[in-house]
């Protein structure tokens, strides 16, 4: 899986968890000051993620987690190891 | 105490309806009007191995017409249910709450088993899949004032809110807690009325241990059958009554419709065992002779009863019986029915929809029947067999009495400025 396919893969999450429109989750945007995902919708997009692409993303990981870019460069990283 | 003469008066200028037999207060009406059952085979889940097959599920709810998805896939269908029912009540009512109104308002919402679906799917994930795979909103979600937070979120209502539970009572002790709240000037308006989904696995099978429910599985529509003799037990049902309650003199001013005037209520506890009502209904009489007493109302000016009418044996005679002891030989010259032989026992829903149905008979000059009365335990009263009757109502009460003892009965009024 490369990385565009893991930001859509995001996307469809973030869609389904937060009702945010695929067009907006591009890796430039943050996830809390342009998506308005806060710590706790966070939490839910982690999970979801764990279980969508099949990886262990830890608490300490998830905490440093500021844009989409972010998010699918640890989950490729984290796909690589598995 | 106060005393009548120095409480500010209190209407309901709003309604709102989900139920097994309908989606919004006119179609609720229409269908109880016609004496039709929402009972059918539970759908919902897999019922094969449970006592009790047959429930008053809430079919064909979009909680999308309601709300958006982000809000419905994180709570309990019971608050779904609130929030579509509020939107109605709010809407009908015309009123908009703006920051002075929104500060001056409440929500109180009743629930006897609140998130139990929720509640349920998180026991089952902790079992099999661990904490981690909790979701971080349950922790609202699964709470019994989850309904009363997430209506007061949707519509910025800023004032005092939250739940009350009394098991199958919580509905009218709802209104009649938010009666109170605007009468001694804590709110001018108050969201107010109960919600329950359950129909759950967890609620029927729990229910059926108290040997509580229906057993007829092979005639869902004929199962709750209030009053008559050949009853066996309540149908558990799912849905929520809303309605707008407003300061009299603030009502008038914005020229709200009034629909009926909330006049009275009682409440009561039979301190006497967990499930069966006290056999005297003791508890029962005080909550009716209570809520006349703080109308201002005599016996012979109730023109309707709504019963709480389960059809358990237990219930439905004690009822009867108290109705008799309080109203005395009234009792015979009125009609007195249970909704619930239609819409099933919607628990903390029950009240506030059964206040409904006072209000739309005040309204509309008619009193809605009770099926499945073929047989009735006391032949002396009218318990409006079959078919809706044509009354002039002006005051009515509607009963309700919950497991633990608990007793409840509002009374409302037409409207007279």
């Amino acid at each position: 899986m490369n990385e565009e396919q893991i930001r859509a893969g995001l996307a469809e999450i973030l869609e389904e968890v937060a009702g945010i429109d695929a067009a907006e989750v591009s890796e430039d945007r943050s996830f809390v000051e342009d998506l308005d995902v806060d710590s706790l919708l966070m939490v839910e997009v982690v999970v979801a993620a764990e279980e969508k692409f099949g990886v262990t993303i830890n608490d300490e990981m998830a905490a440093e987690l500021r844009t989409v870019g972010d998010a699918v460069r640890l989950i490729h990283g984290a796909m690589a190891l598995v | 105490m106060t005393t009548r003469s120095d409480r500010r008066r209190v209407v309901i200028t709003g309604t709102g309806v989900i139920s097994p037999i309908g989606h919004g207060t006119p179609g609720f009406w229409a269908a109880l009007l016609a004496g039709t059952s929402g009972v059918r085979t539970i759908a919902g889940f897999d019922a094969s191995d449970l006592p009790a097959q047959i429930a008053g599920e809430v079919r064909g709810f979009e909680p999308d017409v309601y709300m958006e998805r982000k809000v419905w896939r994180r709570i309990d269908p019971f608050a779904q249910y609130a929030i579509a029912a509020a939107s109605e009540a709010v809407e009908a009512a015309k009123i908009e709450f703006d920051e002075e109104l929104a500060a001056r308002s409440g929500v109180l919402i009743g629930s006897g088993y609140g998130a139990s679906r929720v509640n349920e799917e998180v026991f089952a994930t902790l079992r099999d899949k661990g904490p981690r795979k909790i979701g971080p909103f349950t922790a609202a979600s699964s709470a019994i004032d989850n309904a009363a937070g997430e209506v007061g979120i949707r519509f910025g209502i800023t004032g005092p809110s939250g739940a009350i539970s009394t098991a199958c009572a919580s509905g009218t002790s709802s209104i009649g807690e938010s009666l109170r709240m605007i009468q001694h000037g804590y709110a001018d308006v108050m969201l107010s009325g109960g919600s329950d989904d359950s129909v759950t696995r967890q609620d029927i099978a729990s229910a059926c241990s108290a040997r509580a429910l229906s057993t007829r599985n092979d005639e869902p529509e004929r199962a709750s059958r209030p009053f008559d003799t050949g009853r066996n037990g309540f149908v558990m049902a799912a849905g929520s009554g809303m309605v707008v309650l407003e300061e009299a003199g603030h009502a008038l001013a914005r020229g709200a419709e009034i629909l009926a005037e909330v006049v009275g209520y009682g409440a009561t506890s039979d301190a006497y065992h967990p499930t069966a009502p006290h056999p005297e209904g003791i508890g029962a009489r005080s909550a009716i002779r209570q809520a006349l007493a703080d109308a201002g109302l005599n016996a012979e000016d109730v023109d309707y009863v709504n019963a709480h009418g389960t059809s358990t044996t237990l219930n439905d005679r004690t009822e009867s019986a108290a109705i008799r002891a309080v109203l005395g030989a009234h009792a015979e010259r009125i009609p007195i029915s249970s909704t619930k032989s239609m819409t099933g026992h919607m628990i903390g829903a029950a009240g506030t929809v059964e206040l409904i149905a006072c209000v739309q008979a005040i309204r509309s000059g008619l009193v809605p029947p009770t099926i499945n009365l073929d047989d009735p335990e006391d032949t002396g009263l009218n318990y409006v067999p079959h078919t809706a009757q044509e009354r002039d109502v002006r005051v009515a009460i509607s009963n309700s009495f919950g497991f633990a003892g608990h007793n409840a009965v509002v009374a409302v009024r037409r409207w007279q400025p």
